[in-house]
């Protein structure tokens, strides 16, 4: 019995009815009534399924509500409409809390009313626009602005009591990052209670996405979060091959591999020397942040693009490699190799760092589990999730996955996994260019049929990462949502945050690495 | 300790000499505010850094500014974390609507003599994202702006050449404080 057909079971038993739904390219999906969208996360829950992500569409003058649940490597969508002038819906936050900020930027930017949501307030919405004012709503008119308040009215809970003393931080931090509110509650050095106000980044992206040609959207795409170009822009292009059945040719698929095991790569080693960094080990940083710039100078060289943005083009990639180039690229593998073995070897038993990483920033494997953390944050907390392994897409299905999972789920942890990762995608780019297929890097994509609808995921350095996409009648983007892999790792630093010195904030943060631009769109 | 020596001295100095500035680029970045820059700064720049609204690709590069490879610090350069200590303010992305209050009043919280620089093609015109319900476009529609460094993102080499030029630091007056190129 498939996944779909029994969680379709359980829903019959508790008296929800469902109906099949083929809507979305080549994935199952069940119907059910807008009323029952909360009863059904219950059930899911019950079963063990993992929340993936939710987002909201309008077509037809109907609101339609998605929501991605997975088990094991598979992947089942969940949909129900309603009418635009009264979109109501049951909440999936009772359930499953990883819904809570996704659920309040479909109210904030569709309109959605979700009748028993937990959490009233605002997300994405600051003071840029009236709370009865929904810019993706099709009823929105557009509106005159002048300057834009700050949002200083903004609800914070609180907490009281003897010593307590609350901490604002942001949104211009003091370093050289993106901005973001942060409200600490403290007592002496301990913090209580963290709360994260997001949001400052919003520009739009789902509004400027509508009526791009694909070539648009991916570039849109690339720049949904920087340091994930490659992710966001093979989300969103696999997404748009799936809706309109194209065939990428294997070449593309494998350099598609490449250049998102060398965004891994980047990030991860950048990352590596920042957090020894932030409990004042500056030599790691001086030397990781090396050895990411030569990885960056020959991304330049061979990619045209320091942060790879605009490799990914649809229907394939944009630059071919030649044996030459291959024959550089292998010996870079090499290098990094033998240069990051004496640096993962220090990083690895430093006492210094031992004394500031080891039990620093715990999240535990249930906390982990129940804010659907993927990637490295889900990894370091026993969550053996890995796209490429669990659901292989071309070209890791032909390729040798060893997921690397610890248990302890602190800074330490993470640091381990990611140094695993380093070495996994060295082995994996070696094996991608040794098998490299011959043929053409791309191809055409096909004209889609109307209203043709498709979903990406991609493992993306920061881990799964979904692009729902959906084509009007012309052949241009109706539809474009992002959804990063940040949107659970947020929940999960307020978590494991709990009890840690608010001087090891900064450490903490970068541990888990959420991207800021990524979850405001 | 002996490990981290070890690699020190196996891995040497990897600083290089810093990019030519040329007539034009120093044109292109107007002569005047150098003038005023190297009156008023006397070659040192305290730098603070808003990201307005970007996809944090710019932020990656302005880090890359501090790697080995390019050590900006010799020059004089350093980031400041108070508006308070800043003589210039660079900013990154579209200004979004969220984050408009929040620029001014860094930028209102800087003493004179101040200046703006625009990093990037969202902070310079508007660039992928441009004016929207959410988004003011260019930084210039929201404070005044000396010096434009476009890119998606600038290289480093890109941001260096463009502060290096505001400072009029060439390669005639480092090349001696920093050492030969790995």
């Amino acid at each position: 019995m498939s996944a779909k057909q029994d969680l379709g079971t359980q829903l019959h038993q508790v008296g929800i009815n469902t109906r099949s739904y083929s809507g979305v390219a080549n994935l199952p999906a069940l119907i059910i009534s807008a009323a029952d969208w909360g009863p059904a996360a219950a059930v899911a829950k019950a079963q063990d399924w993992r929340w993936a992500g939710s987002w909201a569409d309008t077509d037809a003058g109907r609101m339609h509500l998605y929501a991605l649940l997975a088990q094991g490597g598979e992947y089942l969508l969940l949909t129900a409409q309603a009418p635009l002038e009264r979109p109501e819906f049951t909440s999936h936050t009772p359930h499953y809390p990883a819904a809570d900020r996704l659920e309040r930027h479909a109210r904030d930017l569709f309109g959605v009313i979700y009748s028993d949501h937990p959490d009233g307030r605002r997300w994405t919405r600051h003071q840029a626009w009236p709370q009865d004012w929904h810019p993706l709503h099709p009823a929105a008119e557009v509106r005159t602005q002048g300057r834009t308040a700050a949002d200083s009215s903004y609800p914070f809970i609180t907490l009281r009591g003897d010593g307590v003393f609350e901490i604002p931080v942001g949104p211009v931090h003091a370093g050289i990052i993106e901005p973001g509110h942060f409200r600490f509650h403290a007592a002496g050095e301990t913090v209580l209670r963290l709360e994260e106000r997001l949001g400052y980044t919003h520009k739009g992206i789902e509004a400027l996405a509508v009526g791009r040609n694909p070539a648009g959207l991916l570039h849109l795409a690339a720049r949904v979060s920087g340091d994930s170009a490659v992710t966001h822009a093979w989300a969103a292009s696999q997404a748009m091959e799936r809706a309109v059945g194209a065939t990428v040719p294997p070449r593309a698929l494998a350099l598609r591999g490449l250049l998102a095991e060398r965004e891994r790569v980047a990030n991860h080693i950048g990352d590596i020397g920042a957090i020894c960094n932030d409990v004042g080990f500056a030599f790691a940083q001086v030397q990781t942040s090396r050895l990411r710039e030569r990885w960056q100078r020959r991304n330049r060289e061979i990619f045209g693009h320091r942060l790879l943005m605009d490799s990914v083009v649809p229907g394939g990639v944009a630059h071919d490699l030649n044996t030459t180039q291959i024959t550089t690229l292998r010996a870079d593998h090499a290098t990094l190799r033998q240069a990051v073995e004496p640096l993962f070897d220090i990083f690895d038993d430093h006492p210094s760092l031992e004394d500031r990483l080891v039990t620093t920033g715990h999240l535990s494997a249930e906390d982990a589990g129940a804010l659907g953390c993927t990637g490295y944050v889900g990894k370091a907390s026993g969550q053996a999730l890995d796209l490429r392994h669990d659901a292989p897409y071309a070209p890791y299905h032909e390729l040798l996955i060893n997921v690397p999972v610890q248990s302890e789920g602190d800074v330490a942890a993470r640091v381990r996994v990611r140094m695993a990762e380093v070495h996994m995608s060295l082995d994996l780019m070696d094996h991608l260019l040794r098998t490299l297929p011959v043929g053409d890097i791309h191809a055409p994509l096909p004209n889609p049929p109307a209203a043709a609808c498709g979903l990406g995921l991609i493992e993306g350095w920061r881990g799964e990462t979904l692009a729902f996409v959906r084509f009007d009648a012309s052949g241009c983007i109706a539809r474009y949502f992002p959804r990063d892999a940040s949107w659970f790792i947020w929940p999960a630093l307020e978590r494991l945050i709990h009890g840690n010195i608010v001087a090891d904030f900064p450490v903490c943060n970068k541990s888990v690495n959420g991207s800021y631009a990524g979850v405001d769109l | 300790m002996l490990r981290i020596l070890h690699q020190l001295w196996r891995v040497g100095v990897a600083t290089e000499p810093p990019p030519a500035t040329d007539a034009a680029a120093l044109e292109a970045l107007g002569l005047e505010l150098h003038r005023a820059i190297e009156a008023r700064f006397r070659h040192s720049l305290a730098i603070r850094v808003v990201d307005a609204g970007s996809c944090n690709g710019c932020e990656l590069e302005i880090h890359a500014l501090a790697n080995p490879y390019y050590d900006i610090e010799r020059f004089g350069v350093s980031f400041v974390a108070s508006p308070r200590h800043a003589d210039a303010l660079l900013v990154t992305g579209p200004v979004s609507r969220h984050m408009e209050t929040a620029l001014r009043r860094t930028w209102r919280a800087m003493s004179a003599p101040k200046f703006v620089i625009a990093a990037g093609q969202c902070a310079c015109g508007g660039g992928e994202f441009g004016g929207s319900y959410a988004s003011c476009g260019a930084v210039e529609k929201v404070l005044p702006v000396d010096v434009k460094i476009p890119g998606c993102p600038p290289s480093p080499e890109d941001l260096m050449r463009g502060l290096l030029a505001a400072l009029r630091v060439d390669e005639t007056t480092v090349s001696e404080s920093c050492g030969e190129s790995a």
